[in-house]
């Protein structure tokens, strides 16, 4: 029953989606601002899923179940993802070992799911959109889960998150060491792609792609998409603070980590224009890739 | 009022679709999502895909080879969708009235919710008919 009400509740579901609306906000009032508009008011994302759930859904000819059920999939999977992160926040005895894996996999499926409900939506300019999602998840789970093996190399080789934040509040949180540094900055890029924010929005370019995978959808199925986009701007700087800037949980300290990491999201976004795919891939396994593989040199040696 | 009317009113996703018009309007709609006007205060965003869409802004003269595209448009967004007619041309098909492709106005065609006059009207008139557009749903169509 508790574990039930953590799911769907508190650390979980309803929680996360909660706050991820609200910093969705945040992100697009800060937009305005750097363009120097006003921006809409804080319940504007509330709203519109309020009113996307209002509308009526269409689906394509033969598109069959896949279409309807893939958002599901992406949405459960990255509320798992906040259970665990939150748990191991409020607890650290709460974990499994082993989590740390169980979360990796679990942050890929979004991506998954959405490249499924866009190959199953029968859309040219969806399908292309899935190409790209396609590629760019091999373009940024190479450096991603290099940056990690490093993390994990310097703590000992344990894979279980609650034991990782015990041993930054023991000595002092990762990213103050040169291998901690270097797979932050890795994991930071590949953050800022796997929300697919700017640069890296190729799959859902909105001039080219008019909203690439998402084409098709409306009505439930388009707000369940829009909440699992939010709960990802909820768990990946979480998941960053865990493995990186676990010195201090205590609540004041990470809300204050998690705006600060947001704010940096939003300025890069706002500050890059769309890099083609070619150019991402290129990026992706040149730059971030070499600063994984230091990072995990680095900390074979003990920086 | 119920709160899917309300959440509606509040979050008007619009699709810009353009009949063949002199690209006026279509400039003028742009106006207003820049800094000035900044329509995005009242949750109104310019969307790509016409399955988001709350609101198609029309304009131009409807000719023979945009009717049928228009009207496969129409059907294929999510209802309530209003239809709201920018510019002269798309009330009342302007100085191109006799010319040989040239239909109907788009009245005649689709049910339009809203009519905004000028060649092109100003964002200050798409801001207000926008306004009275909410107002009249708000009070129950």
């Amino acid at each position: 029953m508790t574990l039930l009400f953590n799911y769907l509740i508190f650390p979980g579901l309803l929680f996360s989606a909660a706050i991820g609306l609200f910093a969705g906000w945040f992100d697009r009032k800060l937009t305005a601002r750097i363009q120097f508009r006003v921006g809409p008011p804080w319940h504007q994302n509330f709203t519109d899923i309020i009113k996307l759930l209002g509308k009526e859904t269409i689906y394509p000819a033969q598109s069959g179940f896949t279409f309807l059920l893939s958002p599901y999939l992406g949405f459960l999977s990255v509320g798992l993802v906040a259970t665990i992160l939150g748990m191991n926040l409020i607890s650290a005895a709460s974990g499994f070992n082993g989590d740390l894996i169980v979360v990796i996999y679990l942050m890929l499926i979004p991506a998954i799911a959405m490249i499924l409900g866009a190959s199953a939506s029968r859309n040219p300019l969806a399908s292309v959109g899935a190409s790209r999602e396609l590629k760019l998840i091999l373009a940024y789970e190479l450096p991603f889960l290099l940056a990690i093996v490093a993390l994990i190399i310097k703590c000992g080789g344990v894979i279980r998150l609650g034991k990782i934040l015990e041993l930054q509040a023991l000595g002092s949180s990762n990213i103050v060491s040169w291998s901690g540094a270097l797979a932050f900055i890795v994991c930071f890029f590949c953050v800022q792609a796997k929300l697919g924010f700017a640069p890296f929005d190729i799959a859902e370019a909105d001039q080219e792609l008019m909203c690439g995978t998402l084409i098709e959808y409306s009505g439930l199925p388009l707000a369940v998409f829009k909440l699992t986009k939010a709960v990802m701007l909820y768990i990946l700087p979480l998941f960053l603070i865990v493995l990186f800037m676990g010195k201090d949980t205590s609540l004041f300290f990470v809300v204050l980590k998690y705006i600060g990491l947001l704010i940096l999201i939003i300025l890069v976004k706002n500050t890059n224009p769309r890099v083609r795919i070619d150019q991402a891939l290129g990026f992706f396994w040149k730059v971030p890739t070499f600063m994984g593989l230091a990072s995990v040199i680095l900390a074979l040696v003990g920086q | 009022m119920s709160l899917k009317t309300k959440a509606l009113t509040k979050s008007i996703w619009v699709f810009h679709v353009s009949a063949g018009s002199c690209n006026n309007c279509d400039i003028e709609i742009l106006d207003m999502f820049t800094p000035r006007f900044d329509i995005e205060r009242f949750g109104i965003q310019l969307i790509g895909s016409v399955r988001h869409a709350d609101a198609l802004l029309i304009t131009g003269a409807m000719n023979k080879k945009s009717v049928p595209r228009m009207k496969k448009i129409y059907e294929q967004a999510p209802k309530p969708c209003v239809v709201v007619a920018v510019g002269q041309c798309a009330l009342s098909r302007h100085m191109f009235r006799d010319s040989y492709n040239v239909c109907e106005p788009l009245d005649k065609i689709l049910p339009v919710d809203l009519y905004i006059p000028g060649c092109p009207p100003r964002p200050e008139a798409m801001i207000d008919g926008i306004v009275k557009l909410v107002t009249k749903i708000r009070k129950g169509k």
